[in-house]
C-alpha cells in the first residue's frame, strides 16, 4: 500500500522567528494592519510505499522527523498520513 | 602533528583549511572523503570545514551528520580526539549532537560576509591557548545560518562549564543575532570546538585587511599537540 | 503542422525556406525547434556577427579568442586564465533570484569546461531607481540569487558594479563574469573529434525546464512575459559544485576529447557546436538521456535547458572511467551516442530517427544580417544642451553630500556583504576598491579584475562611451597595481531591428575596439544581449567591460584608501570643464545630457603607464581612478575608506562645480610620502603627462579650497546609509 504523508515543521513557539517577523512587517506595510503574527515553517510531502499498516507509517515518519527532517532543539513538527488510491 | 580535513559533498572551504595547515602551518595534512568510514586515531586533529554540505537544503549540516565518516568522527571525539568545526563544520557538530544547541537563520535573513570583532572568553582550550582571555580578535564570518540558539538551561550550563570560547564583541558586532553573542563553543571536555567565524581566512597577512588572528588558532592546536607529546614522551 | 510552423519557433519565412534548402525537404517539428533555437540571436549572433568582427582579438597573451566556451590568456609559468562575461537579463526580469542564480551557474560552467578551476566571480548590474517598489524587489532578488549560487558553490564574488537609472526600470541587466585558472596542459575545448568516440551526458537529469529559453532571450519583454515563468530554469549550486569537481577530476585524467556546457538550447547547441568545431557529426538516442520527467518528446529533450548538465566526448574505452568519477560525486554519466564522420546531428528515439540535420547548418550557418543603422535623432538635442546656463550651487558641501548619497556613487556594502568574497583564501584587495586583487597561490603573482560600463555615457555618445568603458576598466586595473591583459565584453542593447539601436550597437563596438587597440587589451570573448526593451522603451546602450590584469608581485597590490597623515596627494592627468553626462548633473540638476568627457587614448595610456611605473617603484601608497562623481568624490572615497581627512588647495580657472564634479578621463589620484614627491614628478615629466600636487592627507575633514569643508564621518554616513535606508523602506 502507498501512503501520502504531509509534514509541517515550525520553529518552537517560544523561539524568535526572524522570517515570520519579516513577513509580518511586509504584510503590515502593504496595509494589512490586522496581521498580528506570522510564523514561517517548512512543508514536506512524502510518499511511503510498500507498507501495509498505518501505525507503522506513523511510527516511521515520527522517527524520520526526530532524526533528520526536524531539529528537535528548535523545531516542532506535525504530520498527517493519508492512504493513496491504487 | 597530523591534521585531517574532511570533505563532504558541498564542502567548499576544505581546500582553504588544507592550505593553512599544510602550507602555512607546514604540518602533514590529509583530505578525507566523507564516504570513507575509517579509523581516525592516527590524526592529532580532525577539522570539519565550511561550505554547504548537501547544499544545506534541509538545514545546514543536517544531512552531512549521517555520512559514514561522521560515525568515525563521533568515536574519535569520544576518545578525546581534537575536533574543530568551522562554520558549516560547526553546524554539523550541532546536528550530530557533539555540541549543544542549534542554528537558526540570521536575524537579517541575509547571508553576511565581513570581518567581525571577537572576544576570547576561554583561552584555556587546545584551540585557543595562544590567545589571552579578553583578547579582541578580527576574524571574518560568512554564513546565512549562524544564529546560535540554546535554551536558558543549556546556556547556564555552557557558562557554568566555561564552554563559551569566543563571543562577538558586542551586540553591534554580532552579525546574526546569536544568543548572548556566542560565536563559538566547546564541549564539556574541551576537545570539540565549533565556531562560525573562519580562522583559515585570516591566517596570512597578505589577505584582506591583513589580520593574522586566525593563524594563532591553528598554532594553538599545534602547540597543544606538541606539548601533549612531550608529556607522553 | 500549423499553417506557419516557423512562427512558433521564432523564425521568418525566409529562414524557413533556407532550412528546406539545406534539408531538401520540410523539417519536422523537432528539427524546426532545433533550428529555431540555434538560429535565435542568443545562439547565432545573426544580427551582430558582422559588427563583432571589428574587435581586435589577437595578442601575444591570447591562447584562445572568441568562439569557444570562454577565452584563455597566458599568464606565464605554464599557467593560464580563462574568463568570460554573460548576460541573464530576461530571466532575471521575470524571476530575479533564479534568473541571476542560473546566470552565475552558466558562466561558471563555461569556465570549468575550459579546464580551469573558477577562482572568482564578478558582475555588472543595472536597475531602475530604488524609489520604485518593484525595482527594489528585483534588486534584492538578483543580489540574493547571485549570493545564493556563488556562496554555495564556493566561488568568491569579488567585484562588480551596480547602477540605477529609470532606463532600466522595466528591463534590469544582470551580467555575470567568471575567472578561472589552469595549467596549460589542462586546457580543454568543446570539440567532438574521433569518429566512434562515445558521446556522454553527465550531471543533472533532463526535465522540461526553460524550453525555448534562448528564443525567449531574443524577444522584447512584454506585460505577458511575467506569465512566461515556466521558461525560467531553477539552479542547483550544490549539483554544480559536484559537477565542477567531477569535471576537473576527469579533465586531469587526460581521457577527454571534448567537453561542453549544456546551457542555452541544451543538447541541441552542445551537440551541434561540438560536432561543428570538430568537423564531425553526432548520433544520439534521446531514449538514453537520463530524464527527470516522464513522457518527454524528442522536441522537449533536445531543447530542454535543465541546468547543471554537460556533454562530454571521452576517448573510446574510457566510458567506465567517466562513470566512476561521476559516480564518486554522486552524479549521472550516461552514454547517449557516438561521434560520426558524416557531419550530421542524427537524433534517434529507441533506434528510430526523429531528426537528422547537418551540424554545421545549426551551429555556424545561421543567416547573417547586416542590419540597417541610423544615427538617432535624440543625440543632437542631448549633446547640444547648453550647460553654461546652469546655475552654480550655493553650497558645495551640500552638493557633494548629495552626490555621495546617490545610490550610483554610494557604498555597495549592502550588496557585497551578501556575497562570500573571501572563500578560496585568495582575496587580497576586498570589494570596494578600484579592482579586486587575488593572489595566485604558489607564486609571487596576482590577478586584478574589474567590470566597468557607463550606460548614460553610451546613451549620450555610444562610440566614446564604449571607449571610456575600456579605458576606465584599464585604469582600475592599473590603480590596483596590475598590467591590463585582455577583456571580455557584455553588450546589452535594445531591439537591433530598430536602426537607431543598431547604430548605438555599432558605434559602441567601434569605441571599444579603438580603446582595446590603443591599450593593447584584446577581446577574448563575450556576449550580446539584444531586445532589452520594455513597454517604456529601450534601455540605455550598455556595453560592459570585464577586464583582467596581472601583478608580477602581489606585494605591490594597491588600494584606494589613504594610508598615513602627511602623505602627499597627487593628480596625474588633468581636470577639464566636462560636466556632460556626469553624476553631478543627474543628482543636482536632474539632467542626463551634454557632451561626455573627451578621451585621448594616447594620454590615457601614458597616465596609466606613469601610475604603474610608480607603483612598481614601490612609492605609491594609494591609487584611485578619478571618474564617476569627479575629483571631489574621488577624494571623499579615499577619506571615507581610511577615516583620514585631506587638505586640498588647487589653483584653477575652472568654475567650482567643474573642478569638483567634472568627470574628465585619464585621471588618477595617488598618494606618496613627501620624500617621493620629486620621483613622481620626474616620472610624470618623462611620460609628458599633466601633474598636480593637490595637497596632503591630514586630520578628519576633507577641505577643498574654500568650497568643501566636511567631516569624514558625515560624508561616510551619507555614503554608507544610502542604499540600506532605501532598501529598508
Amino acid at each position: 500500500m502507498k501512503w501520502k504523508v504531509r509534514i509541517e515543521i515550525m520553529l518552537k513557539e517560544n523561539i524568535l522567528d526572524p522570517q515570520g517577523k519579516a513577513v509580518k512587517g511586509g504584510l503590515n506595510a502593504l496595509g494589512y494592519k490586522n496581521v498580528a503574527d506570522v510564523h514561517v515553517g517548512k512543508y514536506m510531502e512524502l510518499i511511503i510505499a510498500d507498507t501495509d499498516n498505518q501505525e507503522d507509517v506513523n511510527k516511521q515518519v515520527d522517527e524520520m522527523c526526530q532524526r533528520l527532517l526536524a531539529n528537535p532543539v528548535i523545531e516542532d513538527y506535525t504530520f498527517q498520513v493519508e492512504k493513496m488510491e491504487g | 602533528m597530523k591534521f585531517a580535513v574532511i570533505t563532504f559533498p558541498g564542502s567548499n572551504c576544505d581546500r582553504d583549511v588544507y592550505h593553512v595547515t599544510k602550507e602555512v602551518l607546514e604540518q602533514p595534512t590529509d583530505m578525507i572523503w566523507y564516504n570513507d568510514k575509517l579509523d581516525l586515531s592516527s590524526y592529532d586533529c580532525v577539522i570539519l570545514p565550511g561550505g554547504f554540505s548537501y547544499g544545506d537544503y534541509l538545514r545546514a549540516g543536517a544531512i552531512a551528520r549521517f555520512s559514514p565518516l561522521m560515525e568515525s568522527v563521533t568515536g574519535y571525539a569520544k576518545d578525546g580526539g581534537l575536533v574543530l568545526g568551522i562554520c558549516n563544520g560547526f553546524q554539523i557538530l550541532l546536528e550530530a549532537g557533539l555540541l549543544p544547541g542549534a542554528m537558526k537563520v540570521n536575524d537579517s535573513l541575509k547571508f553576511v560576509c565581513k570581518y567581525t570583532k571577537l572576544k576570547v572568553i576561554n583561552a584555556g582550550t587546545p584551540f585557543t591557548n595562544r590567545y589571552s582571555k579578553g583578547e579582541i580578535l578580527n576574524i571574518p564570518v560568512a554564513h546565512r545560518e549562524g544564529n546560535y540558539y540554546i535554551d536558558d538551561e543549556g546556556l547556564a550550563e555552557l557558562i557554568a562549564n566555561n564552554q563559551i570560547v569566543v563571543k562577538y564583541l558586542d551586540d553591534e558586532e554580532n552579525p546574526n543575532g546569536s544568543v548572548v553573542n556566542i560565536a563559538g563553543i566547546c564541549n564539556k571536555e574541551g576537545n570539540v570546538f565549533g565556531l562560525m567565524p573562519h580562522p583559515e581566512r585570516c591566517a596570512e597577512s597578505i589577505l584582506g585587511d591583513g589580520s593574522k588572528d586566525g593563524y594563532e588558532l591553528f598554532a594553538s592546536i599545534l602547540d597543544y599537540v606538541n606539548k601533549r607529546g612531550e608529556k607522553c614522551g | 503542422m500549423a499553417e506557419k510552423p516557423w512562427e512558433s519557433e521564432g523564425l521568418t519565412k525566409e529562414e524557413y525556406d533556407m532550412i528546406i534548402d539545406i534539408l531538401g525537404r520540410e523539417p519536422n517539428k523537432t528539427e524546426l525547434g532545433m533550428y529555431g533555437v540555434m538560429w535565435s540571436e542568443h545562439c547565432s549572433y545573426k544580427n551582430s556577427k558582422p559588427v563583432l568582427k571589428r574587435f581586435p582579438t589577437e595578442g601575444k597573451h591570447v591562447l584562445q579568442g572568441p568562439g569557444e566556451n570562454a577565452g584563455i590568456i597566458d599568464i606565464g609559468d605554464n599557467q593560464a586564465i580563462s574568463f568570460k562575461i554573460e548576460s541573464h537579463n530576461h530571466p532575471s526580469a521575470i524571476e530575479p533570484y533564479q534568473g541571476a542564480a542560473t546566470g552565475v551557474g552558466g558562466i561558471i560552467r563555461d569556465i570549468f569546461t575550459m579546464g580551469a578551476r573558477p577562482i572568482a566571480s564578478l558582475n555588472s548590474l543595472r536597475f531602475g531607481e530604488l524609489d520604485d517598489e518593484h525595482v527594489r524587489y528585483l534588486f534584492a532578488g538578483v543580489v540574493e540569487g547571485i549570493a545564493g549560487y556563488g556562496n554555495c558553490i564556493g566561488i568568491p564574488t569579488v567585484a562588480g558594479e551596480v547602477y540605477f537609472s529609470n532606463a532600466y526600470k522595466g528591463n534590469p541587466l544582470v551580467n555575470a563574469m567568471c575567472v578561472g585558472i589552469m595549467d596549460h596542459e589542462d586546457i580543454s575545448t568543446g570539440r567532438a573529434a574521433g569518429v566512434g568516440n562515445p558521446v556522454m551526458v553527465v550531471g543533472a537529469a533532463t526535465g522540461r525546464d526553460g524550453i525555448q529559453g534562448a528564443s525567449f532571450a531574443s524577444d522584447e519583454l512584454t506585460e505577458e512575459s511575467e506569465e512566461d515563468r515556466p521558461a525560467v530554469q531553477v539552479g542547483d549550486p550544490f549539483m554544480e559544485k559536484l559537477l565542477l569537481e567531477a569535471s576537473l577530476e576527469l579533465i586531469k585524467t587526460g581521457a577527454l576529447v571534448g567537453i561542453q556546457d549544456m546551457g542555452a538550447a541544451g543538447l541541441t547547441s552542445s551537440a551541434s557546436e561540438m560536432a561543428s568545431r570538430g568537423g564531425t557529426g553526432i548520433e544520439l538516442d534521446i531514449d538514453l538521456v537520463p530524464k527527470r520527467e516522464e513522457g518527454m518528446t524528442p522536441y522537449e529533450v533536445m531543447l530542454s535547458e535543465s541546468q547543471e548538465r554537460m556533454l562530454v566526448v571521452p576517448k573510446k574505452g574510457k566510458e567506465k572511467l567517466v562513470k566512476e568519477i561521476f559516480s564518486k560525486w554522486g552524479l549521472h554519466a550516461a552514454v547517449i551516442g557516438k561521434v560520426t564522420g558524416d557531419g550530421m546531428i542524427r537524433v534517434l528515439n529507441k533506434g528510430e530517427v526523429v531528426a537528422e540535420v547537418p551540424a554545421r547548418s545549426l551551429a555556424d550557418d545561421a543567416p547573417v544580417y547586416q542590419r540597417e543603422s541610423r544615427r538617432p535623432d535624440y543625440l543632437d538635442e542631448v549633446q547640444n544642451y547648453d550647460l553654461s546656463r546652469l546655475i552654480e550651487p550655493t553650497d558645495y558641501n551640500q552638493s557633494l553630500l548629495e552626490v555621495l548619497g546617490s545610490p550610483n556613487i554610494a557604498s555597495k556594502e549592502w550588496v557585497y556583504q551578501q556575497y562570500d568574497h573571501m572563500v578560496l583564501v585568495n582575496t587580497v584587495v576586498l570589494p570596494g576598491s578600484d579592482a579586486a586583487v587575488l593572489r595566485i597561490k604558489g607564486t609571487k603573482k596576482g590577478l586584478a579584475m574589474t567590470t566597468d560600463g557607463n550606460g548614460r555615457y553610451c546613451y549620450l555618445d555610444p562610440e566614446r562611451g564604449g571607449a571610456i568603458a575600456v579605458a576606465e576598466a584599464a585604469r582600475n586595473i592599473v590603480c590596483s597595481g596590475a598590467k591590463p591583459l585582455a577583456i571580455t565584453d557584455g553588450l546589452n542593447f535594445g531591439n537591433p531591428m530598430d536602426p537607431e539601436i543598431f547604430w548605438q550597437f555599432e558605434k559602441s563596438v567601434d569605441g571599444i575596439s579603438q580603446a582595446c587597440r590603443a591599450l593593447n587589451t584584446p577581446v577574448t570573448g563575450g556576449n550580446v544581449s539584444f531586445y532589452n526593451e520594455s513597454p517604456e522603451g529601450a534601455i540605455y546602450p550598455t556595453p560592459v567591460i570585464g577586464m583582467v590584469g596581472l601583478l608580477e608581485d602581489i606585494n605591490l597590490a594597491t588600494t584606494h584608501h589613504f594610508k598615513d597623515e602627511e602623505d602627499i596627494i597627487i593628480l596625474l592627468g588633468e581636470t577639464k570643464e566636462e560636466l556632460g553626462g556626469s553624476e553631478y548633473l543627474k543628482v543636482v540638476h536632474n539632467l542626463e545630457v551634454g557632451r561626455i568627457p573627451e578621451l585621448d587614448l594616447g594620454l590615457e595610456k601614458k597616465v596609466q603607464e606613469t601610475c604603474l611605473e610608480a607603483i612598481k617603484a614601490g612609492i605609491v601608497k594609494s591609487a584611485h581612478d578619478c571618474s564617476d562623481g569627479g575629483l571631489a568624490v574621488n577624494l571623499a572615497e579615499s577619506c571615507i575608506s581610511s577615516g583620514l581627512g585631506a587638505r586640498i588647495k588647487i589653483e584653477t580657472d575652472l568654475p567650482p562645480a567643474a573642478l569638483l564634479f567634472s568627470e574628465s578621463q585619464s585621471r588618477i589620484v595617488i598618494t606618496v610620502t613627501k620624500d617621493n614627491l620629486a620621483k613622481v614628478e620626474e616620472l610624470a615629466k618623462k611620460h609628458a603627462i599633466p601633474f598636480t600636487k593637490l595637497g596632503e592627507v591630514m586630520g578628519d575633514r576633507l577641505i577643498i579650497n574654500n568650497l568643501i569643508d566636511l567631516e569624514v564621518e558625515e560624508m561616510k554616513r551619507r555614503w554608507q546609509e544610502s542604499i540600506p535606508s532605501r532598501m529598508e523602506e
